[in-house]
């Protein structure tokens, strides 16, 4: 009480803004609005010395897609555009008319969806050394685009909405196990088949 | 006061720059919790393809990088593409032990969650990539991420 007479002086606070800004421009600087967005892939686990073959799979089963080292496609024997590619591999999976030299089919019985016939589609993929790693990325990302497409209207066919959106509605906090079988359910019915060729040099 | 007043007349009152330093803070904060301390020094060129079809990788604590591309410095390093983990160049057979490093940082229970994100250029070839694969093949690191940009646009080429 007796400090009454001298009173406190309340300290300056103009020179907030600038420390403030000091920081800010700190902070601006050194930020790297880093999303990393990507491809997610699966490879493949190591072969063992003496693992016994696969079982062979029928040629009518299997889609393969070579890429030379001068950047061109040869899809199932013919020499294809990249852009080409995505309805050439929808056509193969889904084999809308039920072709004699395109895959088979399967009666599955897939919870949500009863008995569904699925493909026995793989997509074998093989890529020389001197293949470019962009092309290699657009071979990989029109692959996913020929599933995600057949997924998608197999998904507004069976369920009213996009596959997209199944696929948020499982990944959001509230999903329930609803929203997960029927993610489920649909990637049983169109699976990822993708399967890469050991490497091998082939002439670059 | 309100003697002087009348004499000036009525003049615009200066804008109160009061909440300014609120302001201020409020973006501070904004980029201090968004922000993400560059972690390695890029000594690679990193022009990344573009994709539609990608996902977002979630948990940057779960994820390791191999940068692979041709060296900016080519008077020093040459044009060839080359591997860098973290801040330094290395070669395919280092990328074993790496990753075995990475591993045995990490608890038991995130072993099997760690992603390895693959920065690679464009331009390379995919011959050094599919070495880079086979090495973590052997490692069994089989969770990769392409990691690419986005395009906007669905169907162009």
């Amino acid at each position: 009480m007796a400090r009454k007479k001298r009173e406190l002086t309340e300290i300056n606070a103009g020179s907030m803004a600038d420390i403030a800004f000091l920081l800010l421009v700190f902070f601006l600087v050194t930020t790297t609005m880093d999303t990393s967005w990507g491809l997610a892939r699966k490879l493949p686990p190591p072969l063992l010395e003496n693992q016994p073959d696969p079982p062979p799979i029928k040629d009518r089963n299997v889609f393969v897609v070579l890429a030379n080292a001068n950047d061109q496609l040869l899809v199932e024997g013919e020499i294809l555009e990249i852009r080409d590619l995505r309805a050439a591999a929808k056509e193969f999976i889904a084999n809308p008319q039920r072709k004699d030299n395109l895959p088979e089919f399967k009666e599955e019985d897939i919870p949500l969806l009863g008995k569904m016939q699925v493909s026995k589609q793989v997509i074998s993929l093989q890529n020389d050394n001197g293949t470019s790693y962009k092309l290699y990325i657009q071979v990989q990302n029109e692959l996913a685009a020929a599933y995600n497409e057949l997924r998608d209207e197999l998904a507004s066919q069976k369920f009213g909405v996009s596959y997209e959106q199944l696929e948020e509605a499982a990944k959001a906090e509230a999903a329930t196990e609803l929203d997960n079988e029927r993610v489920k359910a649909i990637r049983e019915v169109y699976p990822q088949r993708i399967s890469e060729a050991e490497p091998k040099d082939i002439g670059s | 006061m309100s003697k002087f007043k009348k004499g000036k007349g009525k003049g615009l009152p200066a804008v109160s720059t009061a909440s300014l330093p609120d302001i201020v803070f409020m973006l501070l904060f904004f980029f201090m919790v968004t922000t993400v301390m560059r972690e390695v020094d890029l000594q690679l060129k990193m022009e990344q393809p573009e994709a539609t079809e990608i996902d977002k990788l979630e948990n940057k604590s779960l994820v390791d990088y191999i940068y692979i591309g041709e060296p900016i410095n080519t008077q020093l390093y040459g044009t060839v593409p080359k591997i860098q983990l973290e801040d330094d160049f290395a070669t395919v057979e280092e990328i074993q032990s790496y990753i075995l490093e990475k591993r045995a940082e990490r608890s038991e229970a995130e072993q099997g969650l760690v992603t390895v994100s693959l920065k690679v250029d464009e331009e390379t070839k995919m011959g050094i990539v599919t070495e880079v694969k086979q090495e973590l093949r052997k490692v069994q690191a089989l969770k990769i991420n392409y990691s690419t940009r986005e395009k906007l646009d669905k169907n162009s080429f």
